[in-house]
């Protein structure tokens, strides 16, 4: 980064030009100050101005200095997760006693994202964060900012398993190879998994049955829809026939995002390219939009977005599928240890978790989701190589089991997973209403019986916002329904347009860092991406430069001619 | 010249006053929406309103969350475009017309996807007291007002603390969590929440709410949201 610093001493010295001494000079040499700064500013922003150097692994950890890293982590407003994180940081830092750890909460993807794009600028990420790699992608963007870990996996002292590590951590054959691959991005791995979930369908099977249905084994698209119509049928009253309820909202999904994902990947239709190009708009994403259409016509069908939570009406017996993450099972059932409504609104019913409809139930494809966690690189290796070997601590066992344990999260190393403690946690699905939630430890099941089912999506710097558009299509289709609006050719190219401009997927394509594969939102939170904001600092002050030097250009032209006209 | 300028000062002066105390909240402009017609139309449709701002709860990706209500009534405004500029000039009082569609999300009944244009005129609420309604189905017509809450006891949590950082206690002071504690009146027992996003840690109420003891008696002021039911946003108590 030698090359950075010297160029931001240069546009130091260029804006030090006082305007009166710029025009003195002749208009060729302003032009070429002009192309100076331009070329130098355009450098500076380009490879991060205030950019770290390329993390190079130390030969040995010094473990006589101290030091204070930040951890961002993520939970999911769940006291028990941020007992685990604390109690986790207790014990390492028992392990560690020179490295203090100093964790910030958060219980939203997208605020971590934005905060950590704001500390960027200043230099000031956190050592450890809780991410997804739809984020890193756009974190990629400033240079070193995000330290690949593919030196540090190998490392025979400090990588995984590693002989000086104090704990007992697994080796990189010990990660489940497919959530390892989630956190590859442009040919090397950013991030190391953290927890891993997928997304169920939780049922209320007493109100299928007494609709005359069974529940299959697996769940298709049609059946989902059919049943879901069926049970918008009223009593005279006016309250809905399956519950005698003024409120009933059949079907219920939380992340239209995955919605739209899962579909498409089904159906093996376009979405995006691992080289960026964006494909949704497509004859199937539009099929599935008229298809919801219909159901949202007949009241089947609404979003979280748009409704609340799945799991608030599915208890109260308002809701009869309901699909939300596995990390969200323990809101879910008449039994649920969690929840937000009044024990007098839960109704008794019998609750079965599914995976979610398919539209081919022999090539049964779900989303891969849930937290990773990158290292932000600084300025020092000993201070990164200490955040990598707390980040190693994450994987061990006594972490992921008991993280893991607090909703429907797989660990996700086979270390943990082959674990006699986490056999034995398995083996008492039901044994209680808490810890062996029998509607956790199911939902926890259908993604270990699914692993090899699961995918990801592809990351580019604005994959976000591509996610974030497809589930804006449907949230945008349910409201104009329930508006009354009309819904149809013209309103889909009208669609198409609005959300092309919105997440300006039009300007989206995959810089160098594009490759592999992303996760997907576990909360639903909608965090804009870079792309979505406006040009970097940098390039302000380039532009307000560039404008006011030719504003004075013209001035000072038009002055010189006034003159050579008066003389 | 003194004397003229003396003379404007005084005017500008007895013109304002006059224009404050004028101001009728309750009266609506052509084409706007009395708060009966708001409150009577159904959800999903189109309304149209004007209002006034009383607190703003947060600015987030080029959107305001904002509370507002006129002479009769409360209109909580969600996540409505707006840019930081526009934001920041949405003091308490400011009179706002506000195109949108009316919308429910777990109770709370809300305007969404709005625009809005600022408008001349000024009005801050005082608040209501609604300590009587608290039980009453009646509570929910002043849903989203500005209210005042007397004679409150705070109840311990099952922790048996007089609040807990998030609902579950999963939160920390210095992550800015939401506050939640319980109070009882009549004989019933409430959640009454301070938004973090409306009233953060560095303020008076944030403050106040951590310093309270079980069995102490507070007088209390906020916005009555809804999330399941009541659950006030709190903006001031007093220690009795």
């Amino acid at each position: 980064m030698k090359t950075s610093s010297s160029i931001c001493v240069n546009v130091s010295k260029a804006k030090r030009l006082t305007l009166l001494s710029v025009l003195r000079r002749t208009a060729s040499v302003i032009m070429a100050s002009v192309m100076i700064i331009a070329c130098f500013t355009l450098l500076s922003g380009c490879h991060g101005r205030r950019g770290n150097d390329a993390f190079v692994l130390p030969e040995s950890f010094d473990a006589s200095r101290e030091y204070e890293i930040t951890f961002w982590a993520k939970n999911d407003t769940n006291k028990t997760q941020t007992d685990i994180y604390n109690k986790a940081i207790k014990d390492f830092e028992a392990l560690y006693p020179n490295i203090h750890v100093k964790i910030r909460l958060y219980t939203d993807y997208g605020r971590i994202y934005n905060d950590v794009i704001t500390n960027i600028s200043t230099n000031t990420t956190p050592n450890v964060c809780i991410t997804y790699p739809d984020h890193i992608a756009t974190y990629m963007t400033g240079a070193n900012t995000v330290v690949p870990l593919d030196e540090l996996f190998a490392d025979s002292r400090y990588g995984l398993g590693g002989s000086e590590i104090r704990f007992d951590a697994p080796t990189q054959s010990e990660i489940v190879p497919k959530f390892l691959e989630e956190c590859r991005i442009g040919g090397a791995h950013y991030a190391i998994p953290y927890m891993r979930s997928t997304e169920a369908c939780y049922i209320n099977k007493t109100y299928v049955e007494a609709l005359g249905y069974e529940v299959p084994d697996v769940l298709t698209w049609d059946y989902i829809w059919k049943v879901s119509d069926t049970a918008t049928a009223k009593n005279p009253d006016g309250t809905f026939a399956v519950n005698g309820q003024n409120v009933m909202i059949p079907f219920i999904y939380k992340s239209t995002d995955n919605m739209m994902i899962q579909y498409l990947a089904q159906k093996d239709a376009g979405y995006t390219t691992s080289e960026g190009d964006i494909l949704i708009f497509n004859k199937d994403t539009f099929d599935f939009l008229y298809e919801i259409k219909k159901h949202v016509e007949t009241g089947a069908f609404s979003t979280f977005k748009i409704s609340s939570y799945p799991a608030n009406f599915l208890n109260a017996g308002q809701c009869i599928f309901a699909i939300d993450s596995t990390a969200g099972s323990t809101w879910m059932g008449s039994k649920a240890p969690l929840s937000d409504i009044a024990e007098e609104m839960f109704v008794d019913f019998e609750t079965v978790v599914r995976t979610i409809p398919l539209c081919d139930p022999e090539d049964p494809k779900m989303i891969s989701q849930g937290p990773s966690i990158c290292i932000f690189n600084k300025s020092d290796p000993q201070e990164v190589l200490a955040s990598w070997i707390f980040a190693q601590y994450m994987l061990t066992n006594d972490v992921q089991n008991a993280y893991a344990e607090t909703e429907g999260y797989v660990p996700v190393t086979s270390k943990a997973q082959k674990s006699p403690e986490y056999l034995d946690y398995l083996s008492r699905e039901g044994e209680d209403d808490k810890e062996h939630y029998d509607i956790k430890l199911k939902a926890t099941r259908l993604l270990l019986d699914n692993i090899e089912n699961t995918f990801v999506t592809p990351v580019f710097s604005g994959s976000a916002s591509v996610r974030d558009a497809a589930g804006q299509m449907i949230e945008n289709v349910t409201k104009s329904v329930r508006r009354g609006e009309t819904v149809d050719s013209s309103y889909m190219e009208k669609l198409e347009k609005d959300i092309t401009s919105l997440y300006r997927l039009d300007r989206l394509k995959a810089g160098s860092n594009g490759s592999s594969t992303s996760a997907g939102d576990d909360d639903g939170s909608s965090p804009s991406d870079a792309t979505k904001e406006s040009f970097p600092a940098a390039s302000k002050v380039l532009l307000t430069i560039l404008c006011a030097v030719w504003l004075l250009l013209i001035a000072y032209g038009i002055r010189s001619f006034i003159k050579k006209t008066k003389k | 010249m003194k004397k003229i300028i003396s003379l404007m000062l005084a005017l500008v002066m007895v013109l304002s006053v006059t224009g404050c105390s004028s101001e009728d909240p309750s009266k609506k402009s052509e084409g706007v929406m009395t708060y009966k017609e708001y409150s009577d139309a159904a959800l999903d449709s189109e309304v149209v309103v004007e209002t006034y701002v009383q607190a703003k709860q947060g600015w987030w990706q080029d959107t305001a969350t904002i509370y507002t209500q006129d002479g009769d009534g409360a209109y909580f405004l969600y996540s409505m475009p707006c840019s930081k500029e526009d934001y920041d000039k949405l003091t308490t009082g400011t009179k706002i017309k506000v195109i949108g569609h009316k919308a429910e999300w777990s109770g709370e009944v809300e305007i969404i996807d709005a625009t809005f244009e600022i408008e001349k005129g000024n009005y801050v609420a005082e608040p209501t007291d609604v300590t009587s309604l608290l039980s009453s189905a009646d509570l929910i017509k002043k849903q989203n007002m500005f209210a005042s809450f007397k004679g409150l006891k705070v109840e311990a949590q099952a922790d048996g603390s007089a609040f807990l950082y998030n609902w579950d206690g999963s939160g920390s002071h210095d992550d800015n969590s939401d506050l939640y504690f319980n109070v009882s009146v009549g004989g019933n027992t409430y959640t009454f929440t301070v938004e973090s996003y409306l009233c953060g840690n560095d303020t008076e109420v944030y403050k106040a709410v951590e310093g309270l003891s079980v069995g102490d008696t507070i007088d209390a002021e906020g916005f009555l949201y809804w999330y399941n039911g009541v659950n006030p946003h709190i903006t001031k108590i007093t220690k009795k």
